[in-house]
């Protein structure tokens, strides 16, 4: 019979920690009830995502053309980033499981040596977030956002992106960022775009070579769709500001919603990387002391390892919702 | 070595003569490794022929990501968060409830999100 039956558990379940139903540990047990909710958070978090994108079918931003950074290496790059984030989290979690398997040898100092490694796996996974979070928050070229929402971009005759301040006029512009030092004391603003909205139109109008593009995606290309010249001009008498970079409540590249999700379910799942890194560190110390030595055996290291893991499961959905589809 | 805990049962782990598991371990890295590079090469390149099509609501590149994506969520849950040596029903009561509640919930809201798409899109004027 496979189903296991505790024997002394004078009538309370799990009474003092042994029986264990499935042959699995009260601790283990409840690290999975633990995941299984947590996952569920999770999937509450990308099907609302999913909701949006299904919603904004035909507008939503293309990853590709959004997170194009590599470090020390400029041009357009996408994907390569966020390649490179995943295998470090996913060698991390080879690691977390070598320390198990070491753990289950008893075999101290490989327990060690492998949570070492995972620590710093998570801490490197964690500046790359960082980094990619900056230059999303940095932003590429910059936009200009209509009155009713819409963001609209600019390309050369190939159809690339440019920048904003490669074609803008280079009217004097009155308008200073809005420091404490300059304004009014206890108030100030964040960085001003590159250019203003006059210098933008102007240099639009300006320059023959520089087209408008939109948020909508061409079904049989799937490629936003580049307006003419006269119908931009009636786009961008509707022009409401100027925009460079992304936060909650504008971003260069399209929906804002899609700048909101990003931030949220990024930021949810590098706090639980953070927290990982905090458990194994408390983990790794006790490895060194040799307290799981003395107790005779590495379960707490299995069930730190068993959120490790979860936490690159839930990346690996993150990365083909937000980079791949 | 004995063991210093006074519980009577042997915990399952506390034997010291298990072998290494390591090179299962590295096999299921190699693999997770390279669906990532399948993905990565295809999301660079992005194929006419599997992306610019529709089969059930989304283009085959998109089938094919979600695929690998379940294949890979398979080869963490299983070997390296070791469900495949729990026993079963334990494995079975984590696996079928979070499959069952995952997709009843994207179900409803990805149906309801392609209805608000098309009210949206009957909305949203382009000149």
């Amino acid at each position: 019979m496979e189903a296991t039956v505790a024997e002394n558990h004078k009538g309370k379940a799990w009474d003092g920690g042994g029986a264990e139903p499935f042959s699995a540990s009260y601790g283990k047990m409840m690290m999975w009830f633990f995941i299984v909710s947590d996952a569920l958070t999770f999937s509450g978090f990308l099907g609302a995502y999913g909701l949006m994108r299904f919603k904004f079918y035909d507008t939503w931003p293309i990853a590709d053309e959004v997170f194009t950074h590599f470090p020390f290496i400029h041009g357009h790059y996408p994907m390569y980033y966020v390649a490179f984030m995943t295998f470090v989290l996913i060698f991390s979690s080879v690691t977390m499981v070598l320390a198990v398997d070491a753990g289950k040898q008893m075999k101290q100092g490989k327990v060690a040596f492998y949570m070492g490694l995972t620590i710093i796996g998570g801490l490197i996974f964690l500046g790359s977030q960082a980094w990619e979070w900056k230059h999303f928050i940095g932003g590429s070229y910059g936009a200009v956002i209509l009155n009713d929402g819409k963001v609209v971009q600019f390309v050369d005759e190939s159809g690339h992106q440019v920048t904003l301040e490669s074609f803008s006029a280079k009217t004097p512009s009155e308008r200073i960022q809005h420091t404490r030092s300059n304004g009014i004391w206890f108030m100030e603003e964040g960085a001003l775009p590159p250019a203003t909205l006059e210098q933008v139109i102007n240099g639009f109008e300006a320059s023959p070579n520089i087209n408008l593009r939109l948020e909508k995606v061409d079904p049989a290309t799937k490629h936003k769709i580049i307006v003419s010249k006269e119908e931009a001009k009636k786009y961008l008498s509707n022009a409401k500001s100027v925009v460079k970079g992304a936060n909650l409540k504008v971003n260069e590249y399209g929906k804002t919603l899609f700048a909101d999700f990003f931030f949220f379910i990024t930021g949810f799942h590098g706090f639980h990387v953070f927290s990982g890194i905090l458990i194994n560190i408390i983990i790794f110390i006790n490895v060194i002391l040799g307290t799981y030595q003395k107790r005779g055996h590495y379960e707490m290291v299995e069930k730190v390892g068993l959120y490790w893991h979860f936490v690159d499961l839930v990346w690996v959905f993150v990365f083909t919702f937000f980079y791949l589809i | 070595m004995s063991h210093s805990d006074s519980h009577s049962h042997s915990h399952p782990h506390g034997n010291h003569h298990v072998h290494s598991h390591s090179g299962l371990i590295w096999r299921v890295f190699a693999f997770l490794s390279l669906v990532t590079v399948v993905e990565v090469i295809l999301g660079i390149l992005k194929p006419h022929a599997l992306h610019l099509n529709n089969f059930l609501g989304t283009s085959y590149l998109n089938w094919i990501f979600l695929i690998l994506t379940l294949v890979k969520a398979y080869g963490i849950a299983w070997y390296f968060m070791h469900l495949k040596d729990e026993k079963t029903w334990l494995r079975r009561s984590i696996v079928w409830t979070t499959v069952f509640l995952i997709l009843y919930l994207s179900f409803y809201l990805l149906y309801e999100g392609g209805a608000l798409g098309e009210i949206d899109h009957s909305l949203t004027k382009w000149q």
